[in-house]
C-alpha cells in the first residue's frame, strides 16, 4: 500500500483546507496530482484506493474520475515522457515531422515506451502553447521551439542523466 | 495601445515590489473608498465583454449574481485555456500573475464574494506555483486574507489545477471539475449566477476579463469604452499563429483592421516570404474558418476590422468571431483538409460523450474526414460531413457540439473545390 510521507500528508490536509467544510471532494484532483508524483507517475490501482481513504470516499469514485482526464496515467510509462503537441496549429509548422523523426530515433511509436523504460512518447492536444511550436511537454516543463537537433540534445542529455542516476 | 500588458517587460513585475513599485494593487486601495455596487456600475459602463470567448457582457453578469440566497458566493476565474491556438493567458500570467490577483480582488469585492477559486489547466504547473507565490506576497502585505488592509471586506484565492481535459474550460464542466467530479457540463438553467459551485451563487469569468477590471475602477468605465469601435470596447489579448513571421501575443485596441494585424510588423510581421494568405481562422479552432478574401475584407467589401461586431459581419455565411483571440493564419502550403480533419480528430478526443449527437457525430465526422485526407474519399462524403455537423448543430447539452460542428461546416461552405480534389485525385497534397 503508498503511503505518503508526514510532510505530504500535512499537504493533503492543506489542500482540504482549500475547500468548505464537507467538500473534501473538491481535493481530488491536486491530490491525484500529488499521488502521481510520489507514486512512480501513473496511478496504480492501489494509489487510487489510498487516495480513496484519504479523502473519505469510495475507490470508484476515484477511478472514474483519474480515467476522465489524460494527465493521470493509469499504466506504468518511461521515466521521461515525451508529449509533443499534434493539433492544428502545431501540425501546420511541422509536429509531424517532429513526431516521425522521435519515432525513428527511439525505434518506437507514439503510445510507446522504449524497451529500456526510458522514454515514452505519446501525441496530445493544444498545450497553449502555439506560437512556440512546435512544443512537447516533459515532466513539469514545456520544451518549445522543436528541431531534430534540440531532440538529439535533450535524447542524448536525458540519456546521461539517466545513467548518472544509477551510478 | 498597453492596459492589460503595461510593464509586462519590466524585470521582474512578478515580485510583488517591483508590482507595487510600478502601481500595483492601486486598485485595491482605491476600491476601499468605493461602494461595491460602483464598481459593477463602472464596469458596466465599460463596455468589457467576456474575454473566454462568448463575449457575454461582464456587468451584466455580474448583476445576475443572486445576492439574496444567504448562501455564500464564489468567483471563479477560467484560466483552463484550451482552445487550439490560444495561449494569452498563459502569456498574461506568465508575466503578470499579481495582476490577476489584483483583478480578483476588486472582482470579488465588487460582487460580495469572500473565496474565490482559479482554475488554472494542469499542465501550466509552473504558472501555478507563481500564482501561489503572488497569492502569499499579496497575503503577507495585507492586501489579501483576513480584514484586507484593515477594512472589513476579507478575501481568500485558492489556485486548483485541471488534469488535462478541453472540456473543463466549459464553465458548468469547469464547477464540477472544481467539485472533484468528471467535467461533464451542465444542463442549463439554472445558470451558474445561481446554482453554480456547491449549487452556491458563483461567477465564473476568464483571466483577461478579470485583469481588465483594476485599470476601470482606477480610470473608470468611461475611459475604457472610450477604448474600441461601438459595442467591442477597451483591449483584447490576441495570440497569433501558424504560418506568419511572427507568432506570439499582441494587445490591440478592438478595432483594429485584420489586414494590418496580419501584415503589420507590429504584430504577425505577414507571412513568410513568397508565401501568400489562404485561410484565416480569428478566434480559436471553434470558430468559422474564412478564406483569404473575406478575412480582411467583409463580403461587402468594407475593410474588416478585429471587433466582434466586423468579425461576423455576414454571419455564417460570410462571417466569423472573435471568440478566444486564438489567430490562426494559414498560408498557400497549408490544406484545408487535413486542417479540418485534425481539428475533427481533436474534437471527437475531447468530447466528455453525455450526449449522443456530439459523441457519434464528432467521431463519425472523423472517419469520414480521415478518409478523404487518406485519399480513400468518396463525393457523397462531402455532403455527408455538411449533415453530420447540422445534426450536430444546436442539439447538445453545451456549446462544445457547435464548436465541433462549425469548424467543419465553414471548411466545407468556402474550399469545397479543395475537399472535391481530394475525393477525385484521391491524394494527398501536402
Ligand atoms: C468547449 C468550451 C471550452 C471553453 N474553454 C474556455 C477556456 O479555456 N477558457 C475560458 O475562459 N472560457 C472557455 N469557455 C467559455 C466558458 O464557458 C465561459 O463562457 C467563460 O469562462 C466565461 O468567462 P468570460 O465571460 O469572462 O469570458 C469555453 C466554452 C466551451 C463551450
Ligand atoms: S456537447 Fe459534447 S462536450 Fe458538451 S456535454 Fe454534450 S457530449 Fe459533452
Ligand atoms: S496547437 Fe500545439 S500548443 Fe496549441
Amino acid at each position: 500500500m503508498p503511503k505518503f510521507s508526514l510532510a505530504l500528508l500535512d499537504k493533503v490536509q492543506q489542500i482540504i483546507r482549500r475547500y468548505p467544510e464537507g467538500k473534501q471532494k473538491s481535493a481530488l484532483l491536486p491530490i491525484l496530482h500529488l499521488a502521481q508524483q510520489e507514486f512512480g507517475g501513473w496511478l496504480s490501482p492501489e494509489t487510487m484506493d489510498y487516495v480513496a481513504s484519504l479523502l473519505g470516499l469510495v475507490p470508484i469514485e476515484v477511478y472514474e474520475v483519474a480515467t476522465f482526464y489524460t494527465m493521470f496515467n493509469m499504466t506504468p510509462t518511461g521515466k521521461f515522457v515525451f508529449q509533443i503537441c499534434h493539433t492544428g496549429p502545431c501540425c501546420l509548422v511541422g509536429s509531424e515531422k517532429i513526431i516521425s523523426y522521435i519515432e525513428t530515433k527511439l525505434g518506437i511509436k507514439a503510445g510507446e515506451t522504449t524497451p529500456d523504460g526510458l522514454f515514452t512518447l505519446k501525441r496530445v492536444e493544444c498545450l497553449a502553447s502555439c506560437g512556440t511550436a512546435p512544443v512537447m511537454q516533459l515532466g513539469k516543463k514545456y520544451v518549445e521551439h522543436l528541431t531534430e537537433e534540440k531532440i538529439d540534445s535533450l535524447i542524448e542529455e536525458l540519456r546521461t542523466h539517466a545513467d548518472f542516476i544509477r551510478k | 495601445m498597453q492596459i492589460l500588458l503595461e510593464n509586462s517587460s519590466v524585470a521582474g513585475i512578478d515580485q510583488f515590489d517591483v508590482y507595487r513599485q510600478h502601481g500595483g494593487y492601486a486598485s485595491v486601495e482605491k476600491m476601499l473608498t468605493m461602494a461595491p455596487n460602483d464598481i459593477v456600475e463602472a464596469v458596466k459602463k465599460s463596455g468589457l465583454r467576456g474575454r473566454g470567448g462568448a463575449g457575454f457582457s461582464t456587468g451584466m453578469k455580474w448583476s445576475f449574481l443572486d445576492q439574496k440566497s444567504g448562501k455564500p458566493k464564489y468567483l471563479v476565474c477560467n484560466a483552463d485555456e484550451g482552445e487550439p491556438g490560444t495561449f494569452k493567458d498563459r502569456y498574461f500570467m506568465e508575466r503578470l500573475p499579481h495582476r490577476l490577483i489584483e483583478g480578483l480582488i476588486v472582482s470579488s469585492y465588487a460582487l460580495g464574494v469572500n473565496t474565490a477559486y482559479i482554475y488554472v489547466r494542469g499542465e501550466l504547473s509552473w504558472i501555478i506555483t507563481q500564482l501561489e507565490d503572488a497569492i502569499a506576497e499579496a497575503k503577507s502585505h495585507g492586501f489579501l486574507g483576513s480584514k484586507i488592509l484593515g477594512s472589513e471586506f476579507s478575501l481568500e484565492i485558492y489556485v486548483h489545477p485541471g488534469a488535462g481535459a478541453y472540456i473543463c474550460g466549459e464553465e458548468s464542466a469547469l464547477l464540477e471539475s472544481l467539485e472533484g467530479k468528471r467535467g461533464y457540463p451542465r444542463i442549463k438553467p439554472p445558470f451558474p449566477a445561481i446554482a453554480g459551485l456547491y449549487g452556491c451563487p458563483t461567477v465564473v469569468n476568464n483571466v483577461e476579463t478579470l485583469a481588465a477590471v483594476p485599470w476601470i475602477v482606477m480610470h473608470g468605465g468611461e475611459a475604457y469604452a472610450a477604448i474600441g469601435i461601438g459595442k467591442s470596447t477597451g483591449t483584447k489579448l490576441i495570440s497569433a499563429c501558424g504560418n506568419i513571421r511572427k507568432p506570439g501575443v499582441y494587445e490591440i485596441a478592438l478595432g483594429l483592421p485584420v489586414e494590418e494585424f496580419i501584415y503589420s510588423d507590429s504584430y504577425c510581421g505577414g507571412l513568410l516570404e513568397g508565401r501568400t494568405l489562404k485561410a484565416l481562422i480569428a478566434g480559436g479552432s471553434s470558430v468559422p474558418i474564412l478564406p483569404a478574401h473575406l478575412a480582411t475584407t467583409t463580403a461587402a467589401g468594407e475593410p474588416r476590422l478585429m471587433t466582434y461586431e466586423s468579425l461576423f459581419e455576414g454571419g455564417f455565411e460570410s462571417g466569423t468571431m472573435l471568440g478566444s483571440g486564438g489567430f490562426i493564419v494559414l498560408d498557400d502550403k497549408a490544406c484545408i483538409v487535413r486542417n479540418t480533419w485534425n481539428f475533427a480528430r481533436f474534437y471527437h478526443h475531447e468530447s466528455c460523450g453525455q450526449c449522443s449527437p456530439c459523441r457519434e457525430g464528432t467521431g463519425w465526422l472523423e472517419k469520414v474526414l480521415e478518409r478523404i485526407e487518406h485519399g480513400h474519399g468518396r463525393t457523397e462524403d462531402i455532403d455527408l460531413l455538411v449533415e453530420i455537423a447540422k445534426k450536430i448543430e444546436g442539439k447538445t447539452i453545451c456549446a462544445f457540439g457547435d464548436a465541433a460542428a462549425w469548424p467543419i461546416a465553414s471548411a466545407i461552405r468556402h474550399f469545397r473545390d479543395e475537399f472535391i480534389e481530394h475525393v477525385s485525385l484521391a491524394k494527398d497534397h501536402v
